[in-house]
């Protein structure tokens, strides 16, 4: 058993290791979004992080619970830029005003430009495949 | 004081109690902010509060697992593991939990979700963690053939350490700089670092229902073995389910649909094998561990039902970013996580209870009491969700706020249950607590 058990685990573990490999190297084969600069959206990811935003707000359902889903807030009609940076600089009922210096006020709006090219996280306009997995939220 | 003396696996989950202590006190402060927004908002606020309640339940399930593995190889090896080691790993988690919680306490935030602290403290976890490895394998060599919790343990010890590295290539731009493989990673990460410390603390019931029954036939027989390559496949690949509304490559998301349905069969089977192999005397003897063991058999059926719907696609829809997901990890963490850890703290901590009657009632109510109030908390947790999935598939939607609001009387609920869960926990962690240093010092 213990050496059936260990070329298990073995095999396995490889399998596992390529898996992963295959996934960091996706990037590679990505094309470049005209739609936003990728630095400052990198950056803008570490100002999200740095307020800890993610405790409240989810980025496609994940994420916390107490406001709402932010990864389209950048293209929403009614909400947008101009919103995003009156809600930081000034907070609601529940969320805290943040003392953003204009520089991270930038990336982050950088980075909310990114998610919102990504794709939309809105559960309505997903379809689903022959074998009901979720699809054509690729495409806006 | 001579450290040899020191019983390392007790003192983990004598930390880990603690932790579990301080994490369900920060969890009850935060519950209260979905009823009263203003609710210690410049203080503390959500922002930290979250993370300072998410923090710590994870250090209760880690360090609680440490212990575990740390009690058990001494038992399987009859030897002491090497205890300046062991000790060194302990100081190390003590400063990244001390400086994990001043930073979340003066909002010095940098990390990602579940793991909000600064980068910086990540080091001396993972010095620890490197450190537990060299212990744990510098023993297991001595157990000629192993019983199948060993493989697990030995499983869940080098796999968090893989995961925790990769939990951090967030920090180069390589990766930043491409938001949906990054988040892919992410997620990655949390399902397989769930699933590495999954792999110690089942392994833990493994040990323990050899120990309760004595008969070596739960963990060493073909079933066992196939359970637990089963949990080693998924804790690899099932994570995809988090990303099914994700637009990552589609095979990432079928992968982690076809796993995720595989999930917890021969486990359930397992259990209800082992359940009628224990007799009267057995569970007389062992009556809490037994009792804490069976309680997370029911968690696992329970949790095993959601699981695999929201691993559906058609379903997930509705129930992903929901608190359906909020009472799926609390069903898991608390249901079957904790009740292991309290079973295998009963075991090795040994509270004298047996002699004393009143003591032995009043925890026999009370762990009937934490059921109930865990029920009535996951029960609540899911209807919330499940009205939040209608709302956000509904084509007239209503403002988030306004939909928040109108989920109020199941966010009371499911707080009134949670300070049920909180007066029941702290009671039985009393009687953990009552000889702790009898627990630590061996004489």
């Amino acid at each position: 058993m213990k050496l059936k058990a260990r070329h298990t685990f073995f095999f396995l573990s490889v399998l596992f290791l390529a898996y992963s490999i295959s996934i960091y190297m996706k990037p590679l084969s990505e094309n470049e979004d005209a739609r936003f600069n990728k630095k400052t959206a990198a950056e803008g990811r570490l100002v999200w992080q740095k307020y800890n935003c993610q405790a409240c707000h989810q980025l496609y359902g994940l994420g916390g619970y107490l406001g709402p889903d932010l990864t389209n807030v950048y293209s929403h009609p009614k909400k947008g830029e101009n919103l995003i940076k009156a809600m930081v600089k000034t907070g609601s009922k529940q969320m805290p005003a943040f003392n953003l210096s204009e520089n991270e006020m930038q990336e982050l709006v950088e980075f909310l430009k990114s998610t919102d090219a990504s794709g939309t996280s809105d559960p309505r306009t997903f379809t689903q495949d022959n074998f009901g997995m979720i699809e054509g939220h690729e495409h806006k | 004081m001579n450290i040899n003396k020191i019983n390392i696996g007790n003192l983990f989950l004598v930390t880990a109690i603690i932790m579990l202590l301080i994490g369900i006190s920060f969890g009850l402060l935060a519950a209260f902010i979905y009823i009263y927004p203003d609710f210690l908002k410049d203080q503390l606020g959500f922002v930290a509060l979250r993370p300072l309640h998410v923090s710590s339940a994870l250090f209760w399930i880690i360090l609680g697992a440490t212990g575990c593995v740390y009690n058990g190889l001494r038992v399987v090896t009859k030897q002491n593991v090497t205890n300046k080691i062991a000790i060194t790993q302990w100081i190390l988690w003590i400063v990244a939990i001390v400086g994990i919680f001043i930073s979340y306490f003066t909002h010095h935030f940098g990390g990602r979700e579940y793991w909000e602290f600064n980068p910086i403290w990540a080091l001396p976890i993972a010095i620890a963690w490197i450190l537990f490895l060299s212990n744990f394998y510098s023993h297991i060599t001595q157990v000629k053939k192993w019983p199948v919790y060993m493989w697990m343990w030995l499983t869940g010890v080098t796999f968090f350490l893989f995961i925790f590295i990769e939990n951090y290539l967030w920090l180069f731009p390589y990766f930043r700089e491409h938001f949906i493989t990054d988040m892919t990673i992410q997620w990655k990460v949390s399902g397989s670092l769930v699933g590495s410390w999954n792999q110690m603390i089942y392994g833990t019931a493994f040990f323990l229902m050899d120990r309760i029954t004595k008969t070596k036939n739960v963990g060493k027989n073909n079933l066992a073995f196939a359970m637990y390559f089963l949990g080693l496949f998924n804790l690899m690949f099932n994570w995809g389910h988090h990303v099914y509304t994700l637009p990552t490559e589609k095979y990432i998301r079928y992968v982690g649909y076809f796993v995720s349905m595989t999930e917890w069969i021969i486990f359930i089977k397992i259990f209800f094998d082992w359940k009628s192999t224990v007799n009267t005397i057995q569970k007389h003897y062992h009556y809490f561990p037994y009792k804490f063991l069976m309680a997370s058999d029911i968690w696992v059926f329970l949790n095993l039902f959601g699981g695999i719907l929201m691993s559906i696609p058609a379903i997930n829809i509705y129930t992903h970013g929901t608190h359906v997901t909020v009472a799926h990890s609390m069903g898991t963490t608390i249901g079957i996580n904790s009740m292991i850890l309290l079973a295998a703290c009963f075991e090795f901590l040994k509270p004298n209870i047996k002699n004393d009657t009143k003591s032995f009632n009043s925890l026999n109510i009370i762990f009937w009491f934490l059921q109930g109030f865990l029920l009535i908390f996951w029960v609540a947790l899911n209807i919330a969700g499940i009205k939040k999935g209608l709302w956000q598939m509904s084509e007239q939607q209503i403002s988030y706020s306004k939909m928040m609001e109108s989920l109020h009387p199941y966010f009371i609920v499911f707080i009134i249950a949670g300070i049920g869960l909180i007066a029941s926990f702290i009671t039985i962690a009393s009687k953990l607590l009552k000889n702790v240093s009898k627990n630590i010092i061996n004489n």
